[in-house]
């Protein structure tokens, strides 16, 4: 069984259909990266399979169970009760384009506050694992500065830090280096590349070509809210088979 | 203009308006806290995507903050025993401080909405794709960011609240302003009265001010905690 199986999935906004029956398995210990153009879906995508969008068809299953929806006898699917989602949420892992780390708390803090307020870990243990995971992205000397006091790398280092102390057992990336100075995209990058060396199931939406020829174990190549094509970055890079993967990889290599 | 020295400090000095003032400072305490609820409550109903609720909360503001406070004052005294058959005759203080608070409510949702809206959506979106529920999400991550930009205008309307209950006078709660009412109708001293009317309001206005001065200090800035202790502890 995958560990991520997304079938036939169909998202609206208003009028635009922005998924237009996705499908796709991420079996445990996988990379998988997401391409395509801007508003082809990717990043939505991304965001319904911990729901944090709501999805109009179709189903999204994570570790064989749906997150956000219950089926009804007759089949149907309900939106679940909050508390049940959020722990389910609590096992998937999300970073974000801007970081998002909490203003009002350290990075130290930011690191502690999920699991002691939603794992109930004791505070001294969750302190003492926040440290240990800041010190794993190089930024232990950094535990009592708040966010405004990081560089945007330091930011996103921090908010990887802050995912993995949920233990995740899926990590969500959602264009986790489009916001950041060019010089400090590198350090993110190669947080994420141990991250995926250590096993991690990771699934990223990202424009960075070589983090995806790299470290990606399958590329997913997505248009008009469809997957038009996927295969191991070797071959997708080399030889796209679909005339729009041609062409995206044309204009951004 | 003579001014009666004598009957200034008689009655700057006299107990009179302690009590008064008090009351005064209670009502003004009691009202807040009363909008301050109504005001959260109507916040997140603003804010609600359920319609029915942002009407709720629409209606409220427009009626609460439309109708003059000395008109809703009076209602709660004067009108509802009679619209009621005497089933609800609140004493004077009740009624006064319930129209208050009311009134205050419908500000009060306006300014912890905005509080609100001012955090950044990419706050709660994390905090609930770590697993907090929505109120959780709301408690610890939302709100104590809300509350730097709630707290300064609210210290204001305490304050104008304290001015406010001086409106009680029409309806005869024995607060500052009509112990003073009191005083000059037997007296005549209006100017010396009123003039220690206004002292007692600057007094205890100073008082609040302070209050708020304090509050806002503990709420604006966080001490950043000591590099050295943290590494001791941890190693």
């Amino acid at each position: 069984m995958a560990l991520v199986e997304i079938k036939n999935v169909h998202k609206r906004f208003g009028d635009l259909e922005v998924l237009k029956g996705v499908s796709l398995n991420v079996e445990a210990g996988e990379v998988v990266v997401l391409l395509g153009a801007s508003g082809s879906g990717k990043t939505t995508l991304l965001r319904c399979i911990n729901h944090l969008e709501t999805i109009h068809d179709g189903e999204i299953k994570v570790a064989g169970e749906l997150v956000g929806y219950t089926r009804d006898k007759d089949g149907k699917l309900r939106e679940e009760k909050d508390a049940v989602t959020s722990a389910k949420r609590a096992r998937i892992g999300m970073v974000f384009q801007r970081f998002n780390l909490f203003a009002h708390l350290t990075a130290l803090e930011n690191v502690t506050e999920a699991p002691v307020q939603v794992l109930r870990v004791p505070p001294a243990e969750a302190r003492k694992r926040a440290l240990d995971l800041l010190a794993s992205v190089g930024l232990k000397d950094k535990a009592d500065h708040y966010p405004h006091e990081l560089s945007g790398g330091q930011q996103q280092r921090v908010a990887i830090a802050r995912a993995l102390a949920m233990e995740p057992r899926l990590m969500l990336f959602d264009e986790p280096t489009s916001a950041l100075d060019p010089e400090l995209v590198g350090e993110v990058l190669e947080t994420m590349r141990r991250l995926a060396a250590s096993g991690m199931t990771m699934i990223v939406v990202t424009h960075e070509m070589s983090f995806a020829r790299e470290v990606a174990d399958r590329v997913i190549m997505m248009a008009d809210g469809l997957v038009i094509e996927e295969g191991p970055p070797a071959q997708l890079f080399s030889a796209p088979s679909h005339p729009r993967t041609k062409a995206f990889l044309a204009r951004i290599l | 203009m003579v001014f009666d020295s004598s009957a200034f400090f008689e009655t700057l000095f006299s107990s009179t308006f302690i009590i008064p003032a008090l009351m005064t400072l209670g009502i003004t305490f009691v009202a807040m806290a009363l909008a301050i609820i109504l005001g959260f409550g109507g916040a997140l109903a603003a804010l609600s995507r359920h319609r029915a609720l942002r009407w709720l909360a629409q209606g409220y503001l427009g009626f609460f903050r439309g109708v003059p406070v000395l008109v809703q004052i009076v209602f709660w005294y004067n009108a509802l025993p009679v619209l009621t058959n005497n089933a609800i005759n609140l004493p004077a203080l009740i009624a006064g401080t319930i129209a208050l608070g009311l009134n205050e409510g419908a500000y009060m949702t306006e300014i912890i909405r905005s509080g609100l809206i001012s955090v950044d959506p990419g706050q709660r979106e994390a905090a609930r794709a770590l697993g907090m529920t929505k109120a959780k999400a709301m408690r610890r991550i939302v709100m104590p960011q809300a509350l730097k930009v709630i707290i300064p205008p609210t210290g204001n309307q305490f304050i104008a609240m304290l001015k406010t209950t001086s409106l009680l006078f029409a309806i005869a709660v024995p607060e500052i302003f009509s112990t003073g009412t009191n005083i000059y109708s037997q007296n005549f001293k209006y100017f010396e009265v009123l003039f220690v009317v206004s002292i007692w309001y600057l007094a205890l206005t100073a008082l609040l001010t302070a209050l708020q001065k304090m509050i806002e200090r503990r709420f604006a800035a966080r001490p950043r905690r000591n590099a050295a202790i943290l590494a001791q502890e941890h190693g």
